[in-house]
C-alpha cells in the first residue's frame, strides 16, 4: 500500500517537473509573460496620458479631424481648399509623401544601377567617375544636399518674368516659382482612351505567356519586344485619333506675378525629389557592385562556353543571381527613401511631417493623436514595401533542400 | 551592435515613459521655482528686439526683460533666471508638460490656445498686427496688390492661417511657402523665391533689421489681423498666473506713475502718492497674497526697468538695432496717451 502511494506521488511529481521542463511550455509561458508586461506598458502609458491630458485642460480625441483647417497648402496633387478638414490634410499630406517618395525610388533604382554597373566597367576613367560619385554622394548628410539643391540651385533660377524657356516652345517653362508644364485636359470621349490603353497592356501580358511557352515547345521565337511596343502605342493612339482627338492642353502663361494655367512642380520638389534620388542612388550603386561581385566568374565562363552571347549571360546568367544579393539591401534603401523624405520640412515641401504634425499640430493642438496617426503612416508603408519585398525575395532566394 | 541597438531603444523608451508619464505637477509653481532658486523662462530662437542673445551669451530683448522682471520679483534678481530657446511648434507642449515655468515670446493671445492647450495667457506686453514686406523693386504698394503672389511664411504660428484667411476673404490666391527654419525662409525670400514675407509687423521689423540691405524693403500698410502678444502660464495655478500677470502690470503702471529706474530709489524715500507708496512696498501689503517679498515691485523697476524704457531700449527708434517700431499713437502707447497700455490700479 505504501509503496503504491509513494509511487504515485513520484509520478505525479514527475510529471510535474515534466511541464515545468518542456521547452515548448516554458516559451509559451515567457511568450505570456511578456505580452502582459507589454499590454500592462501600454495601458499605464494610454491612462496616465489621459489623465495628464486632462487634468492640465489640453483637448484630446479625434473629434478634430472632422473640424475645418483653414490654413493653405502651398502645393498639393490632390485638390485642397483652407475650407477642407484636418482628416482630409492628412490625406493630402499621405498623398504629398507619397508622390514624391515614389517618384524617387523609381528614379533612384534605375540611377543607381547604371552607377553600379559603371562602377564594375573596364574603362578607368568611368569607373573612378562612378567610385567619386558614391564616395562623395554617400559621405555628406542629405539635409544639406537638399538645403544645397534649393538655395543653391532652385533659389537662383531667374524670376518669372526672365523665366528659362525649356525646349524653345514657350510650353516649358522654369523659373524660381518653379517648373511649369502643360496640363492635359480630357475631353467627354478621353476615357475610351483610358479602356484602349488598358486593353493594350492587357494584351502585352499574355501576348508574353503565350511567346513564352511557345519558345519552350517549338522553339521558335517571336519578337515580343517590337509587338509589344506596337500594341502599346498603336492601339491607344489608334482610338485617340478615331474619338477626334478628345483631349486638349493648358499652356503655361505669364499673369500677374506667377504663371497662370498649365500644372507645375514647386521648386521645394524639385530640390527634395533630385536631393533623394541622387543621394540613395549611391547606396543602391553599391549594394549592386556587390550583388554582382558575389556571383562568382565561374558562372559567365560557363555561360560562354555555352555559347550564349555578352549581353544574354548578364541578363539570364549574373543579374538573376546577383538579385538575391541585391534585393534585401535594396529594400531597406527603399524604404529609407520614404522616411528620409519627411526633410522636405527644411526647404517648405508640403509633405505630411510639414502640413500635419507642423500646421495641423500647431493649429488644432492634438500633438499625441497626429504624431501617433503620422508614425502609423510611415510604419504602415515601411511594413508594406517589406511585405511585398519580402515575398519577392522568398522567390527568388535559392531553394535549399 | 545587438548592444547597442538594445541600448537605444531602451532610451526611447524612456524618452517615451518621461514624456506620457510625467505626474501631475501638484506643487505650485511659485514653490517649485523658489525652491530651485531660478526661474525657467522660454523664449524663441534668438530673433532681434525681442530675444537677442550676445556674443558672451546673455539674453536680452523686450520679452526676455519680462523673464527677468518676475525673477526680480520672486528673487530680487534678474540674472536668476534659465532660459529656453525653442522651437514654435513644440512651445506650448513645452509649457503644459512643465518644463518651463513660462514663457514670453511674442505668443498671439487667441480663443483657442486659451482654453485648448492647457495654458493661460498673463498679460498682453505688445500689440501687434500682421503685415507684408515686399522688395521696394517689385511697385507693390499695397497687400490688395498681391493677386496670386507666393508667400514666404513661418510655420507654428497664427500667421499661416491669417494668410489663408485675408487670401480668402479678398480673393487673393495667396501661395504659401511654409518654413520650419526663419533662415531658409528669409534667405528663400531675399533670393525672390517668394513676393512677399509675412509675419507681425514688429517681426517684419526685426526682420528686416537683419537683411544685408534694409533699404530695399518695403513693409506695407495693411494690417490684417490683431495679435495681441501675452506671455503664458500652465493652466490652473493661479497664484503663478497672479505673479506673471501682475509683473507686467508693475512694467506698465511703474510708467503710468512716472516711477522710472533712475528714480525708483528718490520715489521710495519720499512716495509722492499712497499709490506710489503701495507700490514700491511702502505701505500696505500688495505682495501677500503673491508670496513674495514687499519690495517686489521696487526690484521690478530698479533692475529692469518700466515698461517705456524697455520699450524704448529694444524696439524704438532710439534702439541700437534699428528696429525703430513708433510708440507714440500705436496701440502700444499707454492709455493716458491715446494707447491700449492700462494696469489695474495698485490697491
Amino acid at each position: 500500500m505504501a509503496a503504491v502511494i509513494e509511487r504515485e506521488s513520484r509520478d505525479s511529481r514527475s510529471t510535474f517537473a515534466k511541464i515545468v521542463n518542456d521547452e515548448r511550455n516554458r516559451s509559451i509561458f515567457y511568450q505570456i509573460l511578456v505580452f502582459g508586461i507589454i499590454g500592462w506598458v501600454c495601458w499605464y502609458l494610454f491612462t496616465n496620458t489621459t489623465a495628464n491630458l486632462e487634468a492640465r485642460g489640453m483637448a484630446s480625441g479625434f473629434d478634430f479631424l472632422g473640424s475645418t483647417a483653414g490654413f493653405s497648402i502651398a502645393w498639393s496633387i490632390i485638390p485642397y481648399s483652407p475650407t477642407d478638414t484636418y482628416g482630409y490634410v492628412y490625406l493630402v499630406g499621405i498623398v504629398n509623401t507619397l508622390m514624391v517618395s515614389l517618384l524617387a525610388i523609381v528614379l533612384t533604382t534605375i540611377l543607381g544601377f547604371i552607377i553600379g554597373v559603371l562602377r564594375l566597367s573596364h574603362n578607368w576613367l568611368i569607373s573612378t567617375i562612378a567610385a567619386w560619385y558614391v564616395e562623395i554622394i554617400r559621405n555628406t548628410p542629405l539635409l544639406l544636399q537638399i538645403l544645397f539643391w534649393y538655395l543653391a540651385v532652385f533659389s537662383v533660377l531667374p524670376r518669372p518674368k526672365q523665366s528659362i524657356d525649356l525646349g524653345a516652345m514657350g510650353i516649358f517653362q522654369l523659373n524660381n516659382r518653379g517648373l511649369y508644364f502643360p496640363e492635359p485636359q480630357p475631353g467627354d470621349l478621353f476615357w475610351i482612351t483610358m479602356v484602349a490603353m488598358l486593353v493594350a497592356v492587357v494584351a502585352v501580358y499574355f501576348l508574353a505567356i503565350w511567346a513564352k511557352r511557345r519558345q519552350l515547345a517549338t522553339g521558335e521565337r517571336f519578337p515580343v519586344f517590337w509587338s509589344s511596343l506596337g500594341v502599346l502605342f498603336g492601339l491607344p493612339i489608334l482610338v485617340y485619333l478615331v474619338t477626334g482627338s478628345p483631349l486638349e492642353w493648358s499652356i503655361p502663361e505669364l499673369k500677374g506675378f506667377n504663371f497662370q494655367g498649365g500644372t507645375k512642380l514647386p521648386p521645394s520638389f524639385l530640390a527634395l525629389f533630385i536631393a533623394l534620388v541622387i543621394y540613395h542612388a549611391s547606396y543602391i550603386a553599391e549594394n549592386v557592385r556587390a550583388g554582382i561581385l558575389s556571383v562568382s566568374h565561374g558562372q559567365t565562363e560557363a555561360s560562354s562556353s555555352l555559347g550564349l552571347k555578352p549581353g544574354w549571360t548578364l541578363r539570364l546568367i549574373i543579374i538573376p543571381q546577383a538579385m538575391r544579393a541585391i534585393m534585401p539591401p535594396l529594400i531597406s534603401t527603399w524604404m529609407t527613401v520614404v522616411k528620409n523624405s519627411s526633410l522636405a520640412i527644411a526647404i517648405g515641401y508640403p509633405d505630411l511631417v510639414a502640413v500635419y504634425m507642423q500646421t495641423s499640430l500647431n493649429q488644432s493642438g492634438h500633438a499625441i493623436e497626429i504624431v501617433a496617426m503620422v508614425m502609423l503612416f510611415y510604419s504602415s508603408v515601411s511594413l508594406t514595401i517589406s511585405a511585398a519585398m519580402n515575398y519577392y525575395n522568398e522567390r527568388v532566394q535559392l531553394k535549399e533542400r | 551592435m545587438r548592444k547597442y541597438s538594445l541600448l537605444g531603444l531602451g532610451a526611447g523608451v524612456l524618452a517615451v515613459l518621461s514624456m506620457a508619464a510625467t505626474p501631475v505637477l501638484a506643487e505650485g509653481t511659485l514653490d517649485i521655482v523658489q525652491k530651485r532658486g531660478h526661474l525657467r523662462c522660454q523664449v524663441g530662437p534668438p530673433s532681434p528686439g525681442f530675444y537677442q542673445l550676445s556674443a558672451d551669451g546673455t539674453w536680452s530683448g523686450s520679452d526676455v526683460s519680462v523673464c527677468r522682471a518676475v525673477a526680480s520679483a520672486i528673487f530680487g534678481d534678474p540674472n536668476k533666471v534659465e532660459f529656453q530657446s525653442v522651437t514654435s511648434a513644440v512651445r506650448f507642449t513645452a509649457l503644459a508638460n512643465g518644463e518651463s515655468d513660462m514663457l514670453s515670446r511674442t505668443a498671439t493671445w487667441t480663443a483657442f490656445r486659451d482654453t485648448q492647450l492647457g495654458l493661460d495667457f498673463t498679460a498682453v506686453n505688445f500689440y501687434d498686427g500682421q503685415g507684408f514686406m515686399v522688395r521696394k523693386d517689385s511697385g507693390v504698394n499695397s497687400a490688395f496688390e498681391l493677386k496670386g503672389a507666393t508667400v514666404c511664411v513661418a510655420t507654428g504660428t497664427t500667421t499661416e492661417l491669417n494668410l489663408a484667411d485675408f487670401s480668402r476673404a479678398n480673393n487673393l490666391d495667396l501661395q504659401p511657402v511654409v518654413f520650419e527654419d526663419n533662415n531658409v525662409r528669409n534667405d528663400t525670400y531675399l533670393k525672390g523665391g517668394c513676393d512677399a514675407l509675412t509675419n507681425d509687423k514688429s517681426g517684419l521689423a526685426s526682420n528686416k533689421a537683419g537683411f544685408p540691405n534694409p533699404g530695399d524693403h518695403l513693409v506695407l500698410p495693411e494690417t490684417i489681423s490683431k495679435e495681441p502678444l501675452a506671455p503664458a502660464v500652465r493652466q490652473n495655478d493661479s497664484q503663478w498666473m497672479s505673479l506673471v500677470r501682475w509683473t507686467v502690470f508693475a512694467l506698465i503702471g511703474a510708467e503710468e506713475m512716472g516711477i522710472n529706474s533712475k528714480n525708483v530709489d528718490e520715489m521710495r524715500k519720499n512716495p509722492p502718492s499712497p499709490e506710489h507708496a503701495r507700490f514700491l512696498g511702502v505701505e500696505g501689503d500688495l505682495n501677500k497674497g503673491l508670496g513674495i517679498p514687499k519690495d517686489w515691485a521696487y526690484n521690478i523697476v530698479k533692475k529692469v526697468g518700466n515698461y517705456g524704457e524697455i520699450y524704448d531700449k529694444y524696439m524704438g527708434d532710439g534702439s541700437p538695432l534699428g528696429i525703430g517700431i513708433p510708440r507714440a499713437g500705436s496701440a502700444n502707447a499707454l492709455w493716458t496717451e491715446g494707447g491700449l497700455m492700462y494696469s489695474p490700479p495698485f490697491r
